[in-house]
């Protein structure tokens, strides 16, 4: 028999069952002797691990007699370890010491449960949003008082990131979304030999709604993310809290250039979605509809006003101003390690695009009031 | 020299770095089977590093490293052979205490989920955190984190454990509770220790042994028991250090 094996021997009297086990007691017996002993602990059962022929055991092993021990009376049964050399005797004697009833582990809680608490935080996340966006608002009006406590240096680099780096995903994505427009459109109007008017389905369309939206939900999934992550990592390692000890307050340090660089980047962004959105619409009317280019621009002229693209831009700066200050409040109230800031970027990208949607909706019903 | 069959950790010749950058040259030691042995020195002489060498998380420049007469480089390929408690807990943020102990039981053993519990609820024992095992790690102080740690690294009972700063940041209390525990750990299990620590305090209540690196000769001016290398030392930088005295010029 070598050291690496643990053999038992198994034998019955008046007084209980005897198991003798010989060799180590390792690790890797584990699910063997914790299989054996759990078998033979049933109702009434007098059990003895006779340990006497063991040389060596592991604190698993050990750990495992120890929580046998204790289990057998709830089962009606006893287990009694006996025999144990001077080593595993004090392994014994260690465990034994500090052994406690485990915790219950936390109820599941019910339905009801459940929902009152998602109304809860959502009360407490809407109170969270609104005071700092007050904040953010009081932060705006001191920096202009005191500019030094803005870190414009950062400026440059956050708007490179947020715009100059997404122009290849904006233009690809609105040429698409301009040339499917004018592919879904075509059909029905070349029904009623309406084909031009694929130029205001699509101009109209874009630059009102889509070319913003659009542009809008690409910076959410690159910017914002990317905010909430950055500055959730800075809460979690104790960066902010560094920051303030220095003086700084992260509302003008961190939160007021990454709105400054959006409020900069989205608008400029959004008109050359417009742009390539017009153009993804003109190569499928060329293409497809006959429409000249000459044709094409004629219409557009027409169709498209100033006001149009205007409403576009307009909205595209509360878009900037809403994903910045989400992204960064989510990011600034995270709590936990890495699951809390996984669940603050979550968290970010799923209430701004609601956001963006709802604001869509304002914005569409307040510019039919004005006329614009 | 040690007997090999004593040697729980040999390096030979072994040099760290990175580029042309040499933090540590051609050094060579043995760590005893059964001892607790501290790596020390000065801020920036490569303990850290050391320690993640020879964890096998980084390779060496040159030279070898054994780990109970294996490469480290094994960590990646099966079952871990020894325990690693890292300077911050490096606790898994989304599992309970009990998860994170478990993870590793659950990868390379074949216990039952009771067995596994068990063998779980009584490392937190150990490390007097029964009671906690359904708490996330958010939800525990730091020291409390730490000791976690220690109970997640003995999971598997490795026979050699590897600790970085345990006692860092931890009050006077729990930094002494922590160094009984290693104690304990090393007597009743036999667990071989390796610390990377400062604590001069803690050193000379747990080692046996130490091992002291130096930024500038890239190598390893002290080597023993650290209370004798306090009484006896003629090293300056050795004196000065198991003194706190100032280098001065």
């Amino acid at each position: 028999m070598t050291e690496r094996t643990l053999q038992w021997e198994r034998s019955s009297s008046d007084d209980g069952t005897t198991l003798a086990f010989r060799g180590a007691m390792r690790l890797d017996h584990g699910a063997a002797l914790w299989r054996t002993l759990d078998a033979e602990l049933v109702d009434g059962a007098r059990v003895t691990a006779d340990l006497g022929s063991v040389t060596v055991a592991d604190g698993g092993c050990v750990a495992m007699l120890v929580a046998l021990e204790g289990d057998a009376a709830n089962r009606g049964a006893t287990l009694t370890v006996a025999g144990a050399n001077d080593g595993i005797a004090r392994l014994l004697a260690l465990h034994r010491d500090r052994t406690s009833p485990p915790t219950a582990r936390p109820r599941k809680p019910g339905f009801f449960h459940l929902v009152g608490e998602a109304a809860v935080v959502a009360t407490r996340t809407a109170r969270q949003a609104f005071d700092f966006i007050g904040r953010a608002a009081v932060a705006a009006g001191s920096a202009v008082r005191s500019p030094r406590a803005i870190q414009w240096s950062a400026i440059p680099s956050l708007v490179e990131r947020a715009g100059a780096n997404s122009i290849p995903i904006v233009v690809m994505i609105n040429f698409l979304i301009g040339a499917i427009l004018a592919i879904q459109s075509s059909s029905p109007l070349e029904r009623f030999g309406a084909n031009i008017f694929v130029v205001d389905l699509v101009g109209i369309s874009v630059a009102r709604e889509l070319g913003p939206l659009m542009t809008a939900i690409i910076v959410t999934g690159r910017s914002g993310a990317a905010y909430a992550a950055e500055l959730g990592t800075m809460r979690v390692s104790e960066e902010i809290d560094a920051l303030r000890t220095l003086g700084f307050d992260p509302m003008h340090f961190l939160v007021f250039p990454r709105v400054l660089a959006l409020l900069i980047v989205l608008p400029l962004l959004t008109v050359i979605a417009d742009f390539v959105g017009l153009l993804g619409g003109l190569a499928v009317a060329v293409v497809q509809l006959d429409i000249t280019v000459a044709a094409f621009l004629a219409r557009l002229e027409v169709a498209v006003l100033f006001g149009d693209v205007a409403s576009g831009v307009i909205k595209s700066a509360a878009y900037a101003v809403t994903i910045a200050l989400i992204a960064c409040e989510r990011g600034l109230t995270t709590r936990g390690g890495a699951a809390g800031v996984g669940a603050s970027t979550t968290s970010a990208v799923v209430l701004t695009l609601f956001s963006l949607i709802a604001l869509d909706a304002v914005f569409t019903a307040l510019f039919r009031v004005v006329n614009l | 020299m040690t007997a090999a069959r004593d040697v729980a950790i040999r390096a030979r010749d072994l040099t760290i770095g990175w580029g042309n950058f040499v933090l540590l040259d051609r050094i060579a030691f043995d760590i005893a089977r059964g001892d607790i042995c501290a790596i020390l020195g000065g801020s920036g002489c490569g303990k850290s590093t050391l320690m993640r060498h020879l964890i096998g998380l980084e390779h060496p420049k040159g030279g070898t490293i054994e780990i109970q007469g294996a490469p480290p480089g094994t960590v990646r390929e099966g079952r871990p052979p020894f325990g690693v408690m890292f300077q911050s807990g490096a606790l898994f943020g989304s599992m309970s205490l009990l998860e994170n102990i478990d993870l590793a039981l659950a990868r390379w053993t074949d216990l039952e989920r009771p067995a596994r519990r068990a063998v779980a609820l009584s490392r937190l024992e150990l490390v007097a955190l029964g009671g906690f095992e359904h708490h996330q790690p958010a939800e525990i102080s730091g020291g409390m984190k730490k000791r976690a740690a220690i109970a997640r690294a003995l999971a598997l009972d490795p026979s050699l454990l590897f600790l970085d700063e345990p006692s860092a940041g931890l009050d006077p209390i729990s930094a002494v509770e922590l160094d009984e525990l290693l104690i304990t750990l090393n007597e009743t299990l036999g667990v071989t220790i390796v610390i990377v620590t400062h604590e001069l305090a803690s050193i000379f209540k747990v080692a046996h042994d130490c091992i002291m690196l130096d930024k500038k000769s890239r190598g390893i001016i002290a080597r023993g028991n650290p209370r004798t290398l306090r009484d006896e030392s003629d090293d300056r930088f050795v004196h000065a250090f198991f003194n706190r005295e100032a280098m001065g010029e």
